[in-house]
């Protein structure tokens, strides 16, 4: 034991006999920058969370969202047990794990029987680990034989992994993070870094510190938290970036800045890509009026991009999301082969992924279109070589259904069962509404969830409980190749299990061989060897593939139980040691049959549905810095909540008054596909003509914040990655008759509330709540709302009736346990003192006079005990005016304080008081 | 003997003549006002049917609760009418106006005469005339011997019923239960001060007597009081029975107009006065309980505060003022219950309600607002903003500003402004 610890912990652990909680690393759940986390498991059952000193890719550092992970690892809401649906009364129940993965396994046997492999399909996530997507991956195209396995990550970075393909012949991120700290240009495009990357984005501004020098440009079309450090930010037009960077590419061919030998010598199709470039975008002030720039900031960029060899162009959603997404991926691509700033430290393209395995799902191959370890689907020799590998009974041999276009045949009724694993797409899918007709119509819905009540999981057949972060175990790989270890460090609650034993039991049951793991270190190993598998010349006349795990096949348990981070490939030197790669195309080797990059024609498209008379706004939509995904997981920490409480509508202030709409105010958006209710904010840093509204919100969470409801599916025909940037809507004023908020120990039904948003306190739930009802008796109304029948309940209430302003608490034991607020206009007072009064253990007399009123009440003088009653006059008011004002009669006191001036009744305690202080004053004197 | 002025007596015969009937509140503070502004002006008679001088009978309560003595009350004694130059008449009530002679004579047969008369007779209690309401032991609540009469009575007796749950009805059954004894108020509405307070005041206000040990009889008609030598029993519409020793009638007071109805003043409800509290009659002036000013009666003492000023300035020959009502404000004078009422707290369609409840701890407020002023108000349980209320109500103030905060008092909105 050692002598520096804390005196209490030694007792402690001393009298508990047992050690003291040791951390444990694993990897952040949140976005793709994939941070080591030190999580420790405390003996009270309580998670500390830090940031992991040895992770290279935080070293130590957390953003917000990674430091809550101790909030959201509790098991409220958790599915528990696996659930059936009762075809009779249409409700769930609860069912056996043999039950439920017999019924899994027979619904998809019996629609594969009858209607063919293409009739079923599994839609799985970035969320899942290496190992779960591996064996969905196996069993739907090896076993099944069919291609419909498609992954919430087809939102995300499809088009990215599309433009790789197109440009490198493989899905190859070049750069690592170390890159953007070694580049003097960083040019941040479709990225709100500072909120959606936190810790790469501080990196990057940390060597803007100690390098002045370095520059940052932002192209957004939104002014966001990212151009706070930017030097320079074109707010470009949405859609717009192909004729930015076909400017670009036209610019520095015109200028000189080829890089001859590496374009003769490494790449193909420089002229297509020009000629493309000079016919959209030869003409800077063109390219300056299609994008609504400033020229001179256009050329700034030019002059930028061309002066600095070690350029690094980071992009996200906001080049993805598009109907032109690959496009716009090659686009940016271009420029960098042209000038030949790819391949070396501190330049290149950067996909910088949203989520935490976007990038271990490619590698199995966990996409419609893809096979596994970097195959492709549409190569003979490929299928053949991963059938052979798993000696598997089928191997799919065309392309299955992308998201979108799967959830449309699930609709059409040519796909017949749905496996939904660790995602939520009648929130996230673009024409969310069609999803849940989809979902409606499908005759098998199987869902995997932590979660057990989801918009999704409510129309599942059957629900499977999976492990969540700090239960499962498993590996991810983070946008620089860079795969670390998710460790579990909590019980496995309830009877939840990992996907891939889920997936496994299923295939098992189903009749396929092949699925006998019993540990996620066991698929790891067969996913490692499948990566080595006939790779490379030595196998033949096969094209070398750069993802290869050949340094990480045969690992024991305890090597890979303490497998360090490692980016890809990963080979053996001739001494045996492991080789991780950093860079990639550092010997400009392609993996192209002819070992050259390519450049991309692209001639520039505008998004597919323009706005209109109807539709005049452009709808843009996001993140928030403090939320994740469907708020599964963030929804549950009060901490993030804080942040952006509620969903909103930023947009510029002219455009507000234009569409007759008020800040603070809510509104409706719609688009020919759907509608959704959020109140106007500005200040987000939007330009005119357009919108924009955050993704997180679902149903649990708000009664009409779904933004997924709104967006046009409209998909990029190379990628099949949806336009989450660009719909057409149009923005109206919500009218309701008021505006009010709960705060709540318990859960409230909103019942017959109108507008509604759900967000999380400390220990109790926040609802923002709005009405188009007219109230007519506030209490009864409330009371109703809140289910309280009890006539004794300690409930103390405020009511304007007129002006319809109500409020009203409940205490129980003198503690708070609920209170509402209602108004007509949003004039509502403050959350923060209301919500700081869950608190305490008991309100003092102060709070709950302050609580009516949702402010502190500050203790006035103190005006001693009543004299006068019929004047509420203290006896410290009258000694204070007696002394002060020199006061000798009682009709003295009266004219200067009415005291003793009604009913007389206080007059004999006034002249004791007046003899008293007057021989005090002469004593002191 | 000579004058505060130190004019000789007989300078005495040239003043004119005032002659107060009525030695209670209103007359005295009348006469108190006129000697302000006019110390000399008149040869001052009171005339009082009470054998004391002048006590604040609103003070009659806490001497029936042991609070206070009967000395402690005392306005103006007999050595201050000596020292004022007053002649006092106590004991010996005026039965006769001669208004064309100008001469007022008392029962004892003294006869003066008058410049000009200030009528102060105040009022009566209203003793329902069920049978029985004669028998010993059925009394009333106005005066010191009445308090005297209560007082003997808890030292020989057990039951006491008082008739009437109104603020005095309350007062009286308060002092009695300090006094010991078993006490039921009996009201004829379904809620205790109606005249103050509004429902849910009222079924706080009971609640709280209650747990004090009061018990109540709401909505109870009394048809009969029962005895032979001294009360027994009161008897009720329902047939019920409850034990009476002593019944104190509260149900309330009728303005003391006999004298000047047989003086053929003009009266209706009470004596009519005008603005500057003049009657008909140019030379007789009204203050107090007995007199109607534009349809109101009055029974609380602001605005006979009031009264007595403007009365008082009048007599003294300076006509600068007239009465204008205003709101009223009671509170109970019950120790340990907080309540506060003032104007129209009943609103009415074209009125507005802030209301706070907290039942818990027992607190009650509720605001009445007509065209963004107060017009009146009913606190329970927290009263120390009544007086501002009341100030608000009075200036007539525009309190829309303070709207969200008015209900929260005065601290607090004076914070928010």
């Amino acid at each position: 034991m050692n002598l520096s610890q804390p005196p209490q912990s030694v007792v402690q652990s001393a009298f508990n006999g047992a050690p003291d909680p040791q951390p444990v690393s694993t990897t952040c759940p949140y976005c793709g920058v994939g941070c080591g986390v030190a999580a420790t498991l405390l003996a009270d059952g309580k998670v500390t969370i830090a940031g992991d000193q040895n992770h290279p890719a935080n070293k130590g550092r957390l953003c917000v969202k990674g430091s809550a992970l101790d909030e959201t690892v509790d098991l409220n809401g958790r599915l528990l047990y696996p659930q059936i649906r009762d075809a009779v009364s249409n409700t769930m129940a609860r069912a056996s794990w043999d039950q439920a993965l017999d019924k899994v396994a027979q619904g998809f046997n019996d629609i594969i029987a009858r209607h063919g492999p293409n009739a079923v399909a599994f839609y799985v996530s970035g969320q899942l680990l290496t190992e779960d997507y591996y064996i969905a991956n196996k069993l739907m195209k090896g076993y099944i034989g069919s291609a419909n396995i498609d992954t919430n990550s087809r939102l995300c970075m499809s088009s990215a992994v599309a433009g790789h393909k197109r440009a490198f012949g493989e899905d190859l991120v070049p750069v690592c993070y170390e890159d953007l700290e070694l580049a003097d240009l960083v040019v941040l495009v479709g990225s709100n870094t500072a909120w959606c990357h936190p810790i790469l984005f501080q990196r990057i501004t940390t060597i803007k510190e100690t390098r002045p020098d370095v520059k940052i440009v932002v192209i957004d079309p939104r002014r966001t938290a990212t151009c706070e450090s930017a030097d320079l930010h074109l707010p470009v037009k949405q859609g717009t970036d192909v004729w930015l960077f076909n400017g670009l590419l036209h610019y520095l061919s015109q200028n000189g800045l080829t890089d001859s030998g590496f374009v003769d010598n490494h790449t193909n199709g420089v002229s297509g890509a020009l000629s493309a470039a000079e016919a959209s975008s030869a003409e800077l002030m063109t390219v300056a009026k299609i994008c609504k720039i400033d020229p001179n900031d256009l050329l700034t960029f030019y002059h930028l991009f061309a002066s600095t060899k070690k350029v690094i162009t980071a992009f996200s959603q906001g080049v993805n999301q598009s109907s032109a997404g690959t496009d716009k991926v090659n686009s940016i691509i271009n420029c960098h082969l042209i000038s030949g700033r790819i391949g070396q430290p501190g330049m290149g393209p950067f996909s910088i992924t949203g989520q935490p395995n976007a990038m271990g799902g490619r590698e199995v191959g966990g996409l419609a279109n893809m096979l596994a370890a970097h195959m492709e689907l549409d190569n003979p020799t490929h299928r053949q070589t991963v059938r052979t590998f798993w000696d598997s009974p089928a191997i799919a041999d065309k392309p299955g259904l992308k998201a979108v276009d799967l959830f449309q045949a699930i609709e059409q009724g040519t796909v017949k069962a749905i496996w939904i694993i660790a995602t939520n797409p009648l929130v996230s899918l673009p024409d969310a509404n069609q999803v849940q007709r989809a979902l409606l119509a499908c005759e098998l819905v199987v869902a995997s969830d932590i979660i057990e009540k989801t918009d999704t999981n409510a129309f599942a057949h059957v629900l499977l409980p999976a492990l969540g972060w700090g239960e499962k175990d498993g590996t991810v790989t983070n946008s620089e190749r860079c795969i670390s270890r998710q460790r579990g460090f909590l019980p496995v609650p309830g009877e939840a299990r990992p996907d891939w034993q889920a997936l496994c039991d299923v295939a098992q049951r189903m009749g396929f061989d092949g699925f006998g793991f019993n540990s996620a270190h066991e698929i790891f190993d067969e996913h490692a060897r499948l990566s080595t598998f006939c790779n490379g010349a030595a196998e033949g006349d096969f094209t070398p593939r750069v993802f290869n795990l050949a340094g990480l096949v045969g690992m024991d348990s305890l090597q890979y139980n303490g497998l360090s981070p490692i980016q890809w490939p990963v080979l053996r030197d001739a001494s045996g040691e492991l080789r991780s790669t950093q860079r990639l195309l550092t010997d400009n080797r392609y993996s192209h049959p002819d070992g050259k990059a390519r450049f991309i024609a692209t001639p520039p498209r505008a998004p597919v549905h323009a706005t209109d008379e109807d539709f005049p706004l452009a709808l843009n939509t996001g993140r928030v810095r403090d939320q994740w995904h469907t708020m599964t997981r963030t929804g549950k920490s009060a901490k993030l909540a804080d942040h952006v409480p509620e969903a909103f509508i930023d947009m510029h202030p002219q455009d507000a008054l234009l569409y007759g709409v008020r800040e603070g105010s809510l509104a409706r958006v719609s688009s020919k596909w759907g509608a959704m209710v959020a109140r106007v904010q500005h200040g987000g840093g939007i330009g005119r003509g357009s919108l924009f509204v955050p993704i997180h919100w679902s149903n649990q969470s708000a009664s009409d914040a779904r933004i997924g409801a709104v967006v046009n599916p409209v998909v990029d025909p190379v990628s099949g990655e949806p336009e989450f940037k660009h719909t057409p809507v149009r923005v109206e004023d919500f009218p309701v008759a008021w505006h009010g908020f709960v705060l709540s120990r318990e859960e409230v039904a909103m019942a017959g509330v109108t507008h509604w948003t759900r967000i999380q306190g400390r220990t109790f739930a926040r609802y923002e709540l709005a009405g188009r009802n007219i109230i007519a008796d506030h209490n009864k109304w409330v009371r109703e709302l809140l289910n309280l029948d009890d006539p004794d309940a300690d409930w103390l209430e405020y009511a304007d009736k007129t002006a319809g302003v109500y409020r009203a608490a409940h205490l129980i034991n003198d503690q708070i346990e609920t209170c509402v607020f209602i108004s007509p206009r949003p004039d509502l007072p403050s959350r923060a003192w209301l919500a700081s009064l869950f608190a305490k253990d008991q309100l003092e007399d102060a709070d709950r006079v302050g609580l009516l009123i949702g402010q502190p009440i500050e203790k006035g003088a103190d005006a001693g005990p009543t004299v006068c009653s019929c004047f509420g006059v203290g006896r410290n008011t009258i000694c204070n005016a007696i002394r002060e004002q020199g006061l000798t009669t009682v009709v003295q006191v009266t004219s200067c304080l009415k005291a003793g001036g009604n009913c007389g009744s206080c007059v004999p305690e006034i002249k004791k008081l007046l003899a008293t202080t007057l021989v005090e004053e002469a004593a002191t004197q | 003997m000579t004058s505060a002025t130190g004019h000789p007596k007989s300078a005495k015969l040239a003043k004119p003549s005032l002659v107060v009937i009525g030695n209670g509140m209103a007359g005295m503070r009348t006469v108190e006002e006129l000697q302000k502004m006019a110390p000399d002006l008149y040869d001052i008679t009171v005339f009082g049917a009470e054998p004391y001088g002048n006590y604040n009978r609103i003070l009659l309560s806490p001497v029936l609760a042991g609070d206070k003595g009967v000395e402690d009350i005392m306005l103006h004694t007999r050595e201050w009418y000596q020292q004022n130059s007053i002649t006092l008449h106590a004991g010996d009530p005026v039965e006769h106006i001669d208004r064309r002679r100008r001469i007022v004579r008392s029962r004892a047969g003294v006869e003066v005469k008058y410049d000009r008369l200030l009528l102060a007779t105040g009022s009566t209690p209203f003793i329902i005339p069920v049978p029985g309401h004669q028998l010993p032991g059925v009394i009333a609540f106005r005066d010191i011997q009445d308090v005297e009469t209560m007082l003997a009575a808890a030292r020989d007796h057990r039951h006491a019923v008082i008739i009437g749950g109104g603020l005095l009805g309350l007062e009286a059954a308060n002092g009695l239960l300090r006094q010991g004894m078993d006490v039921t108020v009996v009201h004829v509405t379904d809620s205790l001060m109606n005249q103050q307070l509004d429902k849910p005041a009222s079924a706080l206000l009971k609640k709280a007597l209650e747990l004090k040990g009061f018990r109540f009889m709401l909505e109870a008609h009394t048809t009969e009081i029962l005895g032979a030598e001294r009360v027994t029993a009161v008897r009720f519409k329902d047939g019920t029975e409850i034990p009476a020793d002593l019944v104190v009638m509260a149900a309330g007071v009728r303005p003391n107009i006999a004298l000047a109805k047989k003086s053929h003043l003009h009266c209706e409800r009470a004596i009519v006065v005008d603005d500057t509290m003049q009657t008909y009659d140019p030379r007789i002036y009204a203050v107090g309980e007995c007199v109607q000013h534009r349809d109101a009666t009055f029974g609380l003492v602001a605005p006979i505060w009031d009264q007595a000023r403007v009365c008082g300035a009048h007599l003294a020959g300076a006509g600068h003022r007239r009465y204008v009502q205003q709101a009223t404000a009671t509170k109970l004078k019950v120790t340990g219950v907080d309540l506060y009422s003032a104007g129209d707290f009943i609103g009415g369609e074209d009125t507005e309600d802030l209301v706070l409840r907290d039942p818990r701890k027992g607190i009650y407020k509720r605001l009445v607002l007509k065209d963004n002023q107060i017009v009146g108000a009913v606190l329970y349980g927290d009263v120390k903003d009544g007086p501002w209320y009341f100030d608000l109500i009075q200036h007539k103030t525009d309190v829309s500003s303070l709207r969200n905060h008015l209900l929260f008092g005065q601290a607090l909105c004076v914070q928010a402004a």
